[in-house]
């Protein structure tokens, strides 16, 4: 299936996927090096799915970093269609090619004009159409694919599957090199089987205590160890709640960084309780941790 | 870990044709125990296998994974099988064991009490030291759960057995009682560190018996012995606690998708009308053609969602289930009402909102809920009856409607004039029921009298029928 291009063996094991991340400032785990190395070997698109602030989106960009790529991104909404994720037909630019020949009156006949007005120069590539055609190494970021339509999910699957776009007056353009593609999903809706099996599929929970506590020492720099670990702790303590939206990765990022600005050494209860507003979002969500941090004081 | 070179045990693998072979009982026990693997996913999956390393069990689990695996939810069974193929089996039964018993030793000398293991089990949790912990649980095993070749005895009994003399539940408790000594951030803190320390003993000793029972018997006679259901196949009416406490995750994004789909604002078709002002207005770069029709936004309606639930006993499995669906759904989509019914009926909107978890809403929905309006038992007549009285002039078209029941009305008067007045005045109504579709309207069932009004009556006994019901909503 992926014969063209010059995909793979850009890496020679997991853990040099890991390392590279490391050195853009991603802290990846062996689940995203693995998959990340495989996304490469194989030539095949990646799905990524798990709640919001886990660093999907982030993933893709780090990656486009890393293999020195440009990022190509199509954001996807609902009523999204063909004319903003593959390519538009410049009409405008036809209507005045058009009513120049009427000007100059030159003895073109229709057919020609047609086809010239159907030429590349009156194209204009959206996203999908742009990554293939590139040159130059490209990572294509189509994010939030949970939000187009299941019909608008069907233009994906030739370009993800072949790696080509068909263009009905020009013909199919074949992708001159296999970009490395990243989908991400918040799974508020059903992807289809189809699309799904064309992926390969990557979960992306909340990082485990140790991962997050390293990822706050890298991003935080002036954060005591002490200090970062208590908040990671504490974190994952209140993520274990039942809440309207969970803290992200960068909203502890946030709350460390506060900590550190307030110059706080050693978190307690009343200094957690107070700052809780900068992690969580919702006032609900606020007193129900405030709450829980209050029965730890018994 | 292994004393042989990474490289050649690999070789060893594929040269064999061991790895192939296994890798096709693994992808068939995999389908055997319900996950959907298509034959691309298999054909991915071996390719996968040539290009990640083999000696990195790791790496190859979660490539694998990536590969075969598209639903978060599949992921257990999942890993429990890769263990069964790929990491327990062919490691020589010996060496493991003997190493785990040569650290034992070292330190602490060959003739440790149960209660000097118990002890040192604790220093392990306390200190959270995994080589330690891994040991402990190997050395536990090799010496508890006593088992013997051949003996047809199940994978939970010598877990047990193992945990029992090993006094886990007092280890636990004890652990919990230092975290709370510490007290205060600290203290909720090191009890969570502590659960999950425990936890992976608790693991570690299950996956030492399973490789034992693996060496024993062969990876595919364990697996068998262990599938399950997937959690979306898992029976309503049969859950366990614990099961319960792990749907709440998973129903949480279902609801979401339940809100997700009722909220979306318009679809393709329902372009709103031409707007000529606007058009014309366009033309005029195009020297007068209309090149670039404009329409009018469409008018967006707030769809609501009412949800009425039989909380009765004769379904109070599906009920618990029933309230995490409805409380998940209130904190997702606002404009969501609920009601609790057994056969009298009752607002229970704000009980919802005001819970902190799902816990605490059916405590009070159970306790301040006023659903019991004569004896106690199911009444759907009188409880439908009542709540087209009382609130059946707030419905609006809309409106959707959600039943949550199996329509079991004790031989009541069903009193169906109340459901038509419902679906008349609601933009849908739909009826879900837990119980299997063969039994629907015997005994004392009178769906269909119901049904006949409803826009869609499903069966949902599973949380695949229920993830299948939302996806086929208009």
């Amino acid at each position: 299936m992926t014969t063209t291009g010059s995909s793979g063996a850009r890496w020679e094991n997991p853990k040099a996927v890991n390392e590279a991340l490391g050195g853009v400032g991603y802290l990846a785990d062996e689940g995203i090096a693995a998959v990340v190395f495989l996304a490469d070997r194989l030539g095949k698109p990646v799905l990524v799915e798990g709640p919001a602030g886990t660093g999907k989106t982030q993933l893709a960009k780090s990656v486009a970093e890393m293999t020195g790529s440009r990022l190509i991104r199509l954001q996807c909404y609902e009523g999204l269609d063909e004319s903003k994720a593959l390519y538009e037909w410049n009409y405008k630019k036809q209507l005045l090619r058009i009513q120049a020949e009427q000007v100059t009156q030159e003895g073109e006949t229709w057919q020609e004009l047609e086809e010239d007005i159907f030429s590349e120069p009156f194209l204009m590539p959206r996203p999908l159409l742009e990554a293939i055609r590139s040159t130059d190494p490209v990572v294509l970021l189509i994010d939030e694919v949970d939000r187009v339509e299941v019909e608008t999910e069907a233009l994906l699957l030739e370009v993800l599957s072949d790696y080509q776009v068909s263009v009905p007056e020009m013909g199919t353009v074949k992708a001159a090199q296999i970009p490395l593609v990243f989908l991400t999903s918040n799974n508020t809706r059903e992807l289809s089987e189809a699309l799904k099996r064309r992926c390969l599929f990557l979960h992306l929970d909340y990082p485990t205590v140790e991962r997050e506590r390293e990822i706050v020492l890298t991003k935080v720099p002036d954060i005591e160890e002490s200090l970062a670990d208590q908040v990671v702790r504490t974190v994952k303590l209140i993520r274990a709640l039942e809440l309207k939206k969970a803290p992200s990765v960068s909203e502890t990022l946030d709350w460390a960084r506060t900590l550190v600005l307030l110059g706080v050494a050693h978190l307690d209860t009343a200094t957690a309780k107070s700052t809780l507003n900068v992690l969580l979002k919702y006032r609900s969500d606020i007193e129900r941790a405030a709450k829980e941090l209050v029965a730890a004081e018994g | 870990m292994t004393s042989t070179q990474p490289g050649t045990r690999a070789a060893e693998l594929v040269l064999g044709g061991g790895l192939f072979s296994t890798f096709a009982e693994f992808v068939e026990e995999l389908r055997a125990a319900g996950v959907p693997v298509s034959t691309t996913e298999v054909l991915d999956a071996t390719e996968a296998l040539r290009h990640l390393p083999l000696e990195d069990r790791q790496a190859l689990k979660l490539g694998l994974a990536a590969s075969l695996v598209k639903e978060e939810g599949h992921w257990r069974t999942f890993e429990m099988l890769f263990e069964l193929f790929f990491s327990l089996q062919g490691r020589g039964s010996g060496d493991l064991s003997a190493l785990a018993a040569g650290e034992l030793t070292a330190g602490d000398g060959e003739g440790m009490s149960a209660r000097e293991l118990a002890e040192l089990a604790y220093q392990a949790l306390m200190d959270g030291d995994p080589e330690l912990m891994a040991a402990l649980a190997r050395g536990a095993v090799d010496r508890f759960a006593g088992m013997e070749p051949g003996r047809p005895v199940g994978e939970s009994y010598y877990v047990f057995k193992t945990l029992r003399q090993l006094e886990a539940d007092a280890l636990l408790a004890r652990l919990l009682g230092a975290a709370q000594e510490v007290g205060g951030l600290e203290g909720m803190n090191l009890a969570q560190d502590y659960r999950a320390r425990y936890e992976r003993m608790r693991d570690e000793v299950e996956a030492e018996v399973r490789r034992r029972l693996v060496a024993d018997r062969g990876a595919k006679v364990v697996a068998r012995a262990l599938r399950r259901p997937l959690p979306e196949d898992v029976d309503f009416m049969h859950l366990g606690k614990e099961e319960l406490a792990t749907l709440q995750r998973t129903v949480q994004p279902l609801a979401r998708k339940l809100a997700v789909h009722l909220a979306r604002k318009r679809r393709h078709r329902d372009e709103g009308r031409l707007d000529f002002r606007a058009t014309m207005r366009r033309s005029l770069s195009f020297g007068g053609a209309p090149a670039d029709p404009r329409f009018k936004a469409p008018h967006r309606s707030k769809p609501e969602l009412w949800v009425l639930a039989d909380i009765s006993g004769s379904v109070a499995a599906f009920a618990r289930f029933t309230l995490q669906l409805v409380y998940a759904l209130s904190s997702q989509f606002s404009r969501t009402r609920a009601w609790a019914f057994i056969d009298g009926i009752d607002e229970v909107t704000d009980l919802l909102k005001g819970a902190d978890d799902i816990s605490e809403a059916v405590r009070s929905i159970n306790t301040q809920a006023d659903v019991i309006w004569a004896e106690g038992h199911s009444d759907y007549g009188h409880a439908l009856a009542d709540f087209a009285q009382r609130w059946g002039r707030e419905l609006t078209s809309r409106t959707t409607v959600l039943v949550l029941g199996d329509a079991r009305n004790n031989y009541h008067s069903v009193q169906p004039w109340a459901m038509a007045e419902i679906a008349l005045r609601s933009r849908h109504v739909w009826w879900l029921n837990p119980e299997p579709r063969a039994y629907w309207d015997t005994g004392d069932s009178v769906l269909a009298q119901y049904g006949a009004h409803c826009s869609g009556v499903s069966e949902c006994r599973n949380l695949r029928q229920l993830r299948h019901f939302i996806e086929q909503l208009p």
